[in-house]
């Protein structure tokens, strides 16, 4: 019995040690990283790891993997704990990129985050849906800023049914909530009495799709047939409106480098820019080009062509 | 008579609630059981998930479950019955001996999501070891070695004395005493306690969602080099378990089957659970005729 | 010199010994390290709301309005405490007369069946992950409660019920240990006086028992307090006092669970997130203390 006790106890500090010598390696594996040659791909080499924001996760996890296909040397972690996670971790030094669905000014300190250097990967369009019996199906600014205040709380104030309105939103740290009442609203909403908050988007697709009379938003990737979604402004919500700016309801994914990334990294946010990625991966999970975009936007949501 | 009749109807509405525990309980089953059952398939099992594709599956996170549960245990089982043969063999009766009681008390009661926020800002952040199958396990450490050191006094309180007495006359050690006379004995009771543990291992998701982290690395299953990091024995890759999973799958999934593979990864969960709870109770009952049939 | 001969005997005998009582001793090291950093991280994050960001306790304690991340800021967690008070006592007044009717069952009524059935079927209901009561509860009790009750279905009602099924294991353990822990001789004389078995439960048994039973419910309400996922999934989450138990509401678990890994470490929202959990580590030592004290008076 004590043999088996020793045993384990080894074993233990065997992991312990072994879990040192796995952060040193990946520290010298990405300063290594480093020194490489850029130009020759197949000569890049580190380990690098990506947190943050989990609605831009599958992408960053999906585009790791082709990328450690094509280099072998490479190995990339894809880890999801939500934007502020990302931020911090990129900030402290823990992580090497840190995503997040929102800049990095509004979550972090203005030191912290100058020293960030942001990466705009993909654009995600944002809907205002409602329950599928919901007969209202266009929506302008004012009337949904009424709604989300409370002003009105009946579909009938606003061309539907009558029927008692029921909001389903974000909690009031999340990026997507901070999007929607920039861009939709153009103005901060508080927490009603009485409207339900959910972080995850399927959730909220969920609550929306069954509660009778409800409203709430969802990123143009999920939206289905569960849930009716609203013009806004008479504006339909799909990826060529956003692209060429006339549908205003949009953010960037940001994967943010502490200073300069070094080459395995950058090579990899390359990579995460090319028309192959761009125009494959990124369609194809829902979310909108980078380089599609016709207009561009600053962190204080300035608008240029 | 009037008392015969209130007896008549207490009686009743306890065989009523009795019945209606075991109604919820058999529905509850039955329902995971019923919209899960369908979709477990071999694929299902072994193939990795999809993120917007239909057909993926839980292979890695059944994986990492299995494997955070060894290495929580490998961590917990040493640590627990070293403290819980303190506490019942040589903590002296005092003032700091009932002091460290109450500190395990506290400990089996901090709920799973401060377990897990401890976690996220020391293992994960102070301590550098990131969202890991190592932070996992040792945030999972926290809150089952109280239920361990309970499990192991528990145990050692049950051994005769005579069989103690015996062997310490026979001028073995006490230290001896306890691994090859005392624990021995014990042994189906920490056995049992153990595997009950385990179970809860398994199906814990608050405090896993801030350590062991919500995505899963792409595993290779030919390398078994612990320090490559593909390989699925590495301990400081992010492993996501089924019951994050579920979690996950339920709020955030893309897939047009998410609500199929929620509904088939919680019948796994419930079904898993159900094998540690009768291969607890089977081996407990196993081991005690066992024991009793020698002596 | 004699002496080191007689030493070299006892010397693995001893040093035996002594590997036992220092590997013991640091296990219960370990243990004791453990729960003393978990309490001094938690606390000195949920401290510097006060004291780095100079938020009023009280303002804390007693606001009716949470918004951290507004413009002005606003800290007030009451709404969270009181939906984690009323969730978890709602599910401990459920769920206790279910437990105390299915111990009576198991010990008094039908201790052959109860035994064989009815305890491995309330120990499976621990078993069960919270993740999957949470999935359930969203697909089953919600919809429920929404087409039979006006409102959302979503509230304290739902997140009550779900719990009330988790505790009841905790409570119904407890509660059949005290029964058949009862002397033997006391419940003999009262059928020998000719009470019914209602009434030597209820005027015997019930009344002795009651510090056990209250422990039982005290433990419960201590699980049900800290449980995060299972109420985040059915509760609704809005920062506010419902005005009825099937309106959207919020507890300090599912408010921290909600908005952890959106906001940056060290940040005011951050920091205000600590404080609600370093309030959730103060009730459940309040918890434990009560328990302590109940446990107490039970052996009198």
């Amino acid at each position: 019995m004590k043999k088996a006790l020793m045993v384990m106890m080894v074993l233990t500090l065997t992991v312990v040690l072994a879990a040192c010598g796995q952060n040193n390696k990946n520290g010298n594996n990405a300063s290594n990283g480093a020194s490489n040659s850029p130009n020759n791909n197949s000569e890049i080499s580190g380990s690098f790891l990506a947190t943050g924001s989990s609605a831009l996760q599958p992408l960053v996890d999906q585009v790791s993997k082709k990328f450690m296909d094509s280099n072998k040397k490479v190995s990339i972690q894809v880890q999801a704990g939500g934007s502020g996670t990302g931020l911090t971790q990129v900030s402290e030094g823990q992580s090497d990129i840190g995503n997040s669905d929102v800049f990095a000014e509004e979550k972090l300190d203005a030191d912290k985050a100058a020293a960030l250097v942001d990466h705009q990967v993909a654009v995600v369009g944002m809907a205002a849906v409602v329950n599928p019996k919901v007969t209202v199906d266009n929506l302008t600014k004012q009337q949904l800023v009424d709604i989300f205040t409370g002003k009105v709380t009946n579909w009938k104030d606003v061309g539907g049914n009558d029927q008692k309105i029921q909001i389903v939103n974000r909690p009031s740290s999340s990026g997507t909530r901070a999007t929607f009442e920039k861009y939709a609203l153009g103005q901060k909403s508080e927490d009603l009495q009485g409207s339900i908050q959910e972080d995850s988007s399927g959730t909220v697709k969920k609550l929306v799709g069954e509660t009778p009379g409800a409203i709430g938003y969802l990123a143009l990737s999920y939206l289905d047939d569960s849930v009716k979604t609203v013009k806004y402004e008479g504006v339909e919500a799909n990826v060529d409106n956003v692209a060429n700016g006339t549908y205003p309801v949009w953010a960037y994914e940001h994967m943010y480098t502490k200073g300069q990334p070094n080459e395995a990294v950058k090579a990899f946010l390359d990579y995460m820019l090319s028309d192959e990625v761009q125009n494959g991966d990124v369609v194809e999970l829902g979310y909108i080009p980078a380089n599609k975009m016709e207009v561009k936007r600053d962190v204080n949501g300035n608008i240029t062509k | 008579m009037r008392a015969k009749t209130a007896d008549k109807i207490a009686t009743s509405i306890i065989i009523a609630v009795a019945a209606l525990i075991v109604l919820v309980l058999a529905g509850l089953l039955g329902y995971i059981l019923y919209r899960g059952l369908g979709h477990i398939s071999f694929h299902f099992l072994t193939s990795a998930p999809e993120t917007i594709r239909k057909g993926g599956g839980i292979g890695p996170q059944l994986f990492n479950s299995v494997f955070l549960l060894v290495l929580t245990m490998l961590i917990t089982v040493p640590i627990g019955l070293g403290a819980g043969i303190y506490m019942s063999e040589y903590a002296p009766a005092n003032r700091i001996t009932n002091f460290i009681r109450l500190i395990v008390e506290v400990l089996s009661s901090v709920p799973s999501i401060i377990v897990g926020l401890f976690g996220l800002l020391v293992l994960v952040n102070l301590f550098g070891f990131g969202f890991s199958l190592f932070s996992g396990a040792l945030a999972l450490t926290v809150f089952n070695l109280p239920l361990m050191v309970r499990i192991t006094e528990q145990g050692l309180k049950g051994v005769p004395r005579e069989q103690k007495e015996a062997s310490l006359a026979l001028g073995l050690s006490k230290w001896k005493t306890i691994t090859s006379v005392m624990l021995p004995i014990s042994l189906p009771v920490v056995l049992t306690g153990t595997i009950l543990a385990a179970g809860r291992v398994f199906g814990e998701a608050a405090a896993l969602l801030f350590t062991a982290g919500m995505s899963s690395p792409r595993l290779d299953f030919t390398d078994w080099n612990p320090f490559s990091p593909f390989s699925p024995l590495n301990p400081f890759r992010p492993a996501e378990t089924l019951a994050v999973h579920i979690w996950k799958i339920n709020s955030e999934g893309l897939a047009p089957d998410a609500a199929e593979i929620a509904a088939g990864a919680s019948a796994v969960l419930v079904i898993t659970v159900l094998l540690f709870n009768f291969g607890a109770r089977w081996l407990g009952r196993y081991m005690y005729r066992k024991f009793t049939a020698i002596k | 010199m004699a002496q080191p001969l007689e030493r070299q005997k006892a010397k693995p005998h001893i040093a035996e010994e002594w590997v036992g009582k220092i590997y013991t001793l640091l296990c219960i090291a370990f243990l004791i390290t453990t729960i003393f950093s978990i309490v001094y991280f938690v606390a000195s994050k949920g401290l510097s709301t006060f004291f780095i960001n100079h938020v009023n306790v009280l303002d804390l304690l007693t606001g009716l309005k949470w918004a951290p991340e507004g413009e002005p800021p606003f800290f007030g967690a009451l709404p969270f405490i009181f939906g984690s008070f009323s969730t978890s006592i709602l599910a401990a007044v459920i769920a206790a007369p279910l437990g105390f009717c299915a111990a009576v069952f198991m010990v008094e009524i039908a201790p052959k069946f109860g035994r064989r059935y009815l305890q491995p079927v309330i120990e499976l209901l621990a078993g069960i992950p919270s993740v999957v009561y949470g999935f359930v509860g969203l697909s089953v009790i919600v919809p429920f409660f929404r087409n039979v009750f006006p409102g959302q279905g979503i509230g304290i009602a739902a997140g009550a019920l779900v719990l009330s099924i988790m505790i009841l294991p905790t409570i119904t353990t407890i509660a059949t240990d005290a029964l058949a822990a009862l002397p033997k001789g006391l419940k003999e004389g009262s059928f020998a006086l000719g009470a019914t078995r209602w009434q030597t439960i209820y005027r015997i048994v019930l009344p002795t028992t009651m510090p056990a039973l209250m422990t039982g419910i005290v433990l419960g309400i201590a699980r049900a307090f800290g449980e995060a996922l299972a109420v985040q999934m059915v509760i609704g989450n809005a920062p506010h006092i419902p005005r009825s138990l099937f309106e959207s509401a919020s507890t300090l678990t599912s408010a921290i669970t909600l908005s952890m890994g959106n906001t940056a470490m060290g940040s005011v929202a951050n920091n205000a997130l600590w404080s609600l959990a370093m309030i959730l580590m103060l009730m459940t030592f309040v918890f434990v203390f009560i328990v302590r004290w109940l446990e107490g008076r039970s052996k009198i």
